[in-house]
């Protein structure tokens, strides 16, 4: 046996793991059921009147794509408050007295959030269809887009176990997501045109790779003209897995050789 | 025929920051044997265990568990020992068997051994009930169990035990303490930190006594004891004001002078056959009245407290209770 076969063996038993956890907790399971079902029908039903949205169908149809991508980001939270709470309990030494593949405690991890994006994706775009969503685009593009998604995904799992690493608690790591990263979906294209917000706030939103990320996605989703938004949250994504994935990796041997 | 040791350590120090947990700390432990690391809150104990089961690099000395060194072959160390820590390190949202199942899938035990181990596992610990549940229903000693179940899932040979029954109500820790001298029985090593003297002294067949980082004192219970004195005759009277005639009739039987002590008669005792008759049959000779009479032992509290200064379970009540609102 070769530590290649034991690093995706021990990665599995691990994400399995994760995964077991969240029909368990049911702040968990609201988290990601009813709450991005919620944001869709409270944007759609209650915004979705006052918001102009030109060279786009219907509100509907602008919106999908943004909060989908908003919900791949959060997707990654889980991984921090397990991260925190595993720290916390005295798991991690436990499995770092094992003789397991030792990054598997962050790629089993980070395996099993690239799961509940997956179930994520199939409720939002399940919701999105009822209420009248539709793709307008060839289908290799929409398939390109989903993967997109999937590695958007993946780049803020990488963030979020950071986040799960330096956090005090899993309370703090809560906090910490919660408010550093809301309001960084929202000063974005994901909602609204960035064309409608105040002169001084436009081009912070523009250059905020969340608005690259959605843009993209529209225009894999919907055929919008896609400029170099495409690549760009393409780089973004890998960017951030550059800068988070090394760094997770280092403060997850500074907590635990404490 | 030399000796096999199953833990071998030398001259260990590690400092956190300006702390200095440990402070070149020897053992030596060995194999199929029961070794006993005693010592208050912050003596180093724990510390110890971490750099031993390789969760922490030392900052000086070496050490070899198994046969194997703890820094240059880390995974061979690893496949050959069990840890259970000072807290259950078992996952909340799994049930018992599924805890079990994961820890054999980590040691490599394949699934269907992992799964036929936990099944064992739950039932030596009389879990099996429970072993469908999820262990954020358990009681504390129910977790405590599991973990130590979680330990044993590879056989290890060496087994590190950091505090298993801090906190734990008398029932628990019987279960635990039955559980490891099953264990020893099979020829397992098993290194314990404990604070609790009662626990080390039924367990342990030697004991390191650790405070500040340093080894204070190492033996056999025994030897600990014997560091400061044997038995003694406590005999309280009837009438006090008759001691001093009291002590001139029990002179003879003594192992060196008798002495008076709040109050009581203190005799040191030879260890021989009818000692004790003799004593009584001298005083009721002498017709001197006996309100009371025991035979006291040195206990390992006594030995800490000679040694260290301070006492060592100062922080029993505190523990118990919280293992009462654990339960709850």
């Amino acid at each position: 046996m070769t530590t290649l076969h034991y690093a995706f063996a021990d990665t599995l038993v691990l994400a399995k793991r994760s995964l077991l956890r969240i029909p368990r907790q049911p702040d968990l399971l609201v988290g990601f059921t009813v709450q991005p079902i919620m944001f869709v029908l409270l944007f759609v039903y209650v915004f979705g009147g006052a918001i102009e949205t030109p060279g786009f169908d219907s509100y509907t149809d602008f919106l999908i794509p943004g909060i989908i991508v908003q919900s791949m980001v959060f997707g990654g939270f889980v991984t921090a408050l397990g991260l925190s709470e595993d720290l916390k309990k005295g798991l991690i030494d436990r499995f770092r007295s094992l003789p397991m593949w030792g990054p598997a405690v962050l790629t089993g991890r980070i395996l099993a959030d690239v799961g509940t994006n997956a179930i994520q994706l199939v409720i939002m775009f399940a919701v999105g269809i009822a209420i009248g969503f539709r793709f307008s685009n060839s289908v290799p593009e929409i398939v390109f887009g989903i993967l997109l998604l999937f590695l958007i995904g993946y780049a803020f799992s990488w963030v979020f176990a950071f986040i799960g690493l330096i956090a005090s608690s899993p309370e703090a790591a809560n906090a910490y997501g919660f408010t550093i990263l809301f309001p960084i979906t929202f000063i974005s294209s994901a909602f609204v045109t960035t064309e409608t917000m105040p002169d001084w706030l436009e081009p912070i939103a523009e250059a905020n790779p969340f608005t690259t990320m959605v843009d993209a996605a529209r225009a894999l989703f919907l055929g919008t003209p896609a400029g170099n938004d495409v690549w760009g949250a393409v780089l973004w994504s890998l960017g951030i897995i550059a800068v988070f994935a090394p760094l997770s990796a280092w403060r997850y041997r500074q907590s635990v050789t404490r | 025929m030399a000796r096999e040791l199953a833990i071998e350590a030398d001259a260990l120090e590690k400092s956190y920051g300006e702390v200095r947990a440990l402070c070149g700390v020897d053992l030596r432990v060995d194999a199929g044997t029961v070794y006993g690391l005693l010592g208050p809150n912050g003596a180093g104990k724990t510390t110890a265990v971490r750099v031993l089961t390789t969760l922490l690099p030392p900052d000086g000395g070496q050490a070899r568990v198994a046969g194997h060194d703890v820094q240059r072959e880390p995974k061979r160390v690893r496949e050959r020992i069990g840890l259970a820590g000072q807290y259950a390190a078992v996952d909340e949202n799994l049930t018992g068997f599924e805890n079990l199942e994961m820890v054999g899938r980590l040691y490599h035990l394949g699934r269907r051994r992992s799964r036929e181990r936990a099944t064992e596992l739950l039932a030596v610990f009389d879990l099996t009930d429970a072993g469908r549940r999820l262990v954020r229903t358990y009681s504390g000693g129910m977790r405590r169990r599991l973990d130590l179940a979680a330990a044993l899932v590879a056989r290890p040979p060496v087994l590190f035990l950091d505090e298993p029954t801090t906190g734990l109500d008398i029932r628990s820790r019987m279960v635990l303490w039955d559980a490891i001298e099953a264990l020893v029985a099979d020829g397992t090593t098993v290194l314990l930190t404990t604070q609790y003297l009662d626990e080390a002294d039924r367990l342990a067949d030697r004991i390191a006594v650790i405070d500040h980082g340093v080894v204070i004192a190492e033996g056999t219970s025994d030897e600990l004891k014997a560091q400061i004195g044997g038995d003694r005759l406590e005999i309280r009277l009837d009438d006090r004001e008759r001691g001093e005639a009291a002590l001139a009739a029990l002179a003879a039987v003594a192992d060196g002078r008798p002495y008076l002590e709040d109050g009581s008669l203190r005799v040191p005792l030879q260890r021989r056959r009818g000692e004790i008759a003799d004593a009584v049959r001298r005083l009721d000779e002498a017709g001197i009245g006996i309100e009371d009479i025991a035979v006291g032992r040195p206990t390992l509290d006594d030995v800490f407290l000679q040694l260290t200064g301070h006492a060592a379970e100062q922080d029993e009540a505190e523990d118990v209770r919280e293992e009462a609102v654990g339960r709850r």
